[in-house]
C-alpha cells in the first residue's frame, strides 16, 4: 500500500495482488451488465461456450433500454431472448421504461464504492462517480463473465485531471467534461484510467459526477473516478481514495474558474469549442437525455429556461428521463409539465433516440443540438444530419431562440 | 485462426468509430450478413463492391473508437475481411475482434498505401508489403489474448479451458 491509484488499488483489493501498469489480472467481478445491443449476442457466446447457469445471477443484470419498447419485430424477437433468458437463470431483468442501464444500476444499487464493475456498454465508465472500476467490454467478453464470474484486464495507467476554480453560474458539469474530452482528444486516455480532482467535485452533486466520469469513454479510457471526497450515497460506503504518492502517467492542470459554455461541434465528441463560435447556427432538433445528461438535474435545468416558453417555430424537442424513477420525480416536481407545456415530447425512459435506432431520427440536413455524449456521422440514423453536443441548460435555451444560444446564469447552483 | 493471410489493403485514417463501421440502426440483429451488407456504409459506400474475401482492411489511430458493439469487428469478419492492421485501437473493439477470432495487428509505423498486396503472418506477428517489399513488426499481444486468438477466438478457448 501507500503508492497506488484508484483503479490500481480496487484490482489489489480484488486480486490481493500489487499490479503495476501493464500487468496482466485475472479477478474476480462483483456485478455484470448487458443490454438489448449487446445482451442477445453475449447469450448466444454464453450458449456456445457450453454454458448452463451463470456463475451469480444475483450479480448479473440485463437491461432492455437501447430500442424499448421494441421498434419492430427483429428486436421484440430480441427482448423476447432476454426475457427469456432471465426468467430461466434468476436474473433480474430491467424491462423496458425503467430506463438506461447505467442509472438504474447506480439506482438499484447494482453497482458500489470499490466494485470491479464489467458492463456490455461502452459508457460503463460513468460509475467511476461511484468510485468503482467499471469497464466496458463487448458480448463475448461478457458471457466469458456470465460463466466464469471473471474477467482479464490489463493495469491501466492513469491519467490525471486536477481541476483548479469553481464553474461558472453559466457552465455545469456536462460543460466541464466536453472541455476536459476537447483537452485530452478523443484517444488521450486509450487504455488508460482517468482521475478528476479539485475543489469543484467536492460540492459537484451525483448526476453531475455521473456525467463528468460517463464521458471518459470519449476520451478513449478504460475506466475513470471521480475523486471520492464529497460523494454522497444513500448508503454507507468506504472510499477509496488514491495514495498520496501514487504514481501517474500524466498529470494535466486546468483552470476552469472562467470556463464560458462549450459545444462539441460535428462529427466527434472532442470537436470542442467555446460556445461563443457556433452562437446563431439555426437547429431543428433538441434532445435531452442519455446516460451523460438525462436526471432530474438535467430535466430541471431545461425546465427552469422553458418555463412559460415555447418552443420556435419549426424546432422540436425530445426529452427521454434516465429512468422510470427520474421521470417519477420529474412529474412530482412540475419538471414534467413544464417541459411538455413548453412544447417538450417526453418519450420512454431509456437511451431514446441517441442511438438511432428508433424515437427520433433526423432529417437529411437537419441540425441537432443534443445533451447527449456521442456526435459521430450517422449516429442519430442519419448520416446527412449533424448533431452538436452540449448541456441541457444550451439545449433548452436553443430550442427556444431556434438557434444555438447560450443558456442564462443558473443561480440556483 | 488461418496462419496465412494474403490480400488486398483498404487503407482508411484515423479515429474510425463504430458508427462508421456499422451504424447502430443495424446492430440489433444476430444475423451477421446483414451486418455485412452495411459494413463502413457511412464512411465509404463503395468498400462492400471492392472488398474480395481475405483482403486486410488498414488504418491509422484509434480504430474503432466509441461503442462497445462486438457487431463492429462481426461486420468486418462476415463482410470477407481476414486481419485489421491499425496503428492502434480502441481498447474494446480490440478485445472484441480478438474474442470473435478477428486478428487485428497493432503496427505503430505503417506507411501502408490503398490497394498494397499484403501478407500477414499471425504466428510471428510480422506483415510484408508484397506491393514495396516493407517488412512490419506488430506490437506482440499479451499471453490471454494471444491464447485466446490462437483458440479461434474466446467461445472456443473458454468451451476447451473452461476457465481463463
Amino acid at each position: 500500500m501507500g503508492n497506488m491509484t484508484i483503479a490500481e488499488k480496487i484490482l489489489f483489493q480484488k486480486t490481493g495482488r500489487k499490479v503495476r501498469p501493464g500487468d496482466i489480472v485475472i479477478a474476480p467481478v462483483d456485478g455484470v451488465m448487458a443490454t438489448d445491443t449487446t445482451a442477445p449476442g453475449a447469450l448466444k457466446a454464453f450458449e456456445k461456450m457450453g454454458g448452463q447457469r451463470v456463475w451469480a445471477p444475483e450479480k448479473c443484470a440485463l437491461v432492455i433500454d437501447h430500442a424499448a419498447p421494441a421498434p419492430n419485430e427483429r428486436v421484440a424477437n430480441l427482448h423476447r431472448l432476454m426475457r427469456d433468458f432471465s426468467r430461466e437463470q434468476g436474473i433480474r431483468l430491467f424491462e423496458i421504461g425503467e430506463g438506461i442501464c447505467h442509472q438504474v444500476m447506480v439506482e438499484q444499487g447494482y453497482v458500489r464504492p470499490g466494485y470491479l464493475f464489467i458492463g456490455a456498454d461502452s459508457h460503463t465508465p460513468t460509475y467511476g462517480a461511484l468510485n468503482a472500476f467499471a469497464c466496458g467490454v463487448g458480448s463475448t467478453d461478457l458471457a466469458a463473465v456470465l460463466l466464469t464470474g471473471q474477467i482479464w484486464l490489463k493495469t491501466p495507467a492513469t491519467l490525471r485531471i486536477r481541476c483548479h476554480g469553481q464553474l461558472r453560474t453559466d457552465a455545469s458539469p456536462k460543460d466541464l467534461i466536453l472541455f476536459l474530452t476537447g483537452k485530452v482528444g478523443i484517444s488521450g486516455a486509450t487504455y488508460m484510467s482517468v482521475e478528476f480532482e479539485g475543489e469543484v467535485f467536492r460540492n459537484m452533486s451525483l448526476a453531475g459526477r455521473l456525467c463528468v466520469a460517463n464521458m471518459t469513454a470519449e476520451m478513449g479510457a478504460k475506466t475513470g473516478f471521480v475523486h471520492p471526497e464529497g460523494l454522497q450515497l444513500p448508503y454507507p460506503f468506504e472510499p477509496v481514495e488514491p495514495d498520496a504518492s501514487a504514481s501517474y502517467a500524466q498529470t494535466i492542470e486546468v483552470d476552469i474558474g472562467n470556463l464560458p459554455p462549450q459545444i462539441a461541434a460535428p462529427e466527434s465528441p472532442d470537436n470542442v469549442h467555446d460556445i461563443d463560435r457556433y452562437l446563431g447556427t439555426p437547429v431543428h432538433y433538441g434532445f435531452i437525455g442519455t446516460c451523460g445528461n438525462g436526471r432530474l438535474e438535467d430535466l430541471r435545468a431545461a425546465a427552469r429556461i422553458l418555463r412559460g416558453k415555447r418552443l420556435a417555430e419549426g424546432v422540436r424537442l425530445v426529452v427521454a428521463p434516465a429512468s422510470r424513477s427520474v421521470l417519477l420525480d420529474a412529474m412530482l416536481d412540475g419538471t414534467a409539465h413544464t417541459l411538455v407545456a413548453a412544447g417538450a415530447t417526453i418519450i420512454t425512459p431509456g437511451c431514446g433516440p441517441c442511438v438511432g435506432s428508433h424515437e427520433g431520427v433526423p432529417a437529411d440536413g437537419e441540425t441537432v443540438i443534443s445533451a447527449a455524449n456521442r456526435n459521430f456521422r450517422g449516429r442519430m440514423g442519419n448520416p446527412r444530419a449533424q448533431i452538436f453536443l452540449a448541456s441541457p441548460a444550451t439545449v433548452a435555451a436553443s430550442v427556444v431562440a431556434g438557434c444555438i444560444t447560450a443558456p442564462p446564469p443558473n443561480l440556483d447552483h | 485462426m488461418t496462419d496465412g493471410i494474403r490480400g488486398r489493403a483498404h487503407v482508411y485514417g484515423d479515429n474510425i468509430d463504430t458508427d462508421r463501421i456499422i451504424p447502430g440502426k443495424y446492430t440489433k440483429t444476430l444475423d451477421v450478413q446483414s451486418l455485412a451488407e452495411h459494413v463502413l456504409e457511412d464512411l465509404d459506400p463503395a468498400f462492400r463492391t471492392r472488398l474480395q474475401q481475405g483482403d486486410v482492411l488498414v488504418a491509422g489511430n484509434n480504430f474503432g473508437c466509441g461503442s462497445s458493439r462486438e457487431q463492429a469487428p462481426v461486420a468486418l469478419q462476415a463482410a470477407g475481411v481476414a486481419a485489421v492492421i491499425a496503428r492502434y485501437f480502441a481498447r474494446i473493439f480490440f478485445r472484441n475482434a480478438i474474442n470473435i477470432g478477428l486478428p487485428v495487428l497493432e503496427i505503430p509505423d505503417h506507411d501502408i498505401a490503398q490497394g498494397d498486396e499484403l501478407e500477414v503472418d499471425l504466428v510471428s506477428g510480422t506483415v510484408r508489403n508484397c506491393t514495396s517489399g516493407k517488412v512490419y513488426q506488430a506490437n506482440p499481444l499479451p499471453e490471454v489474448m494471444l491464447r485466446i486468438l490462437q483458440s479461434g477466438g474466446l467461445v472456443n478457448y473458454l468451451r476447451t479451458n473452461k476457465t481463463f
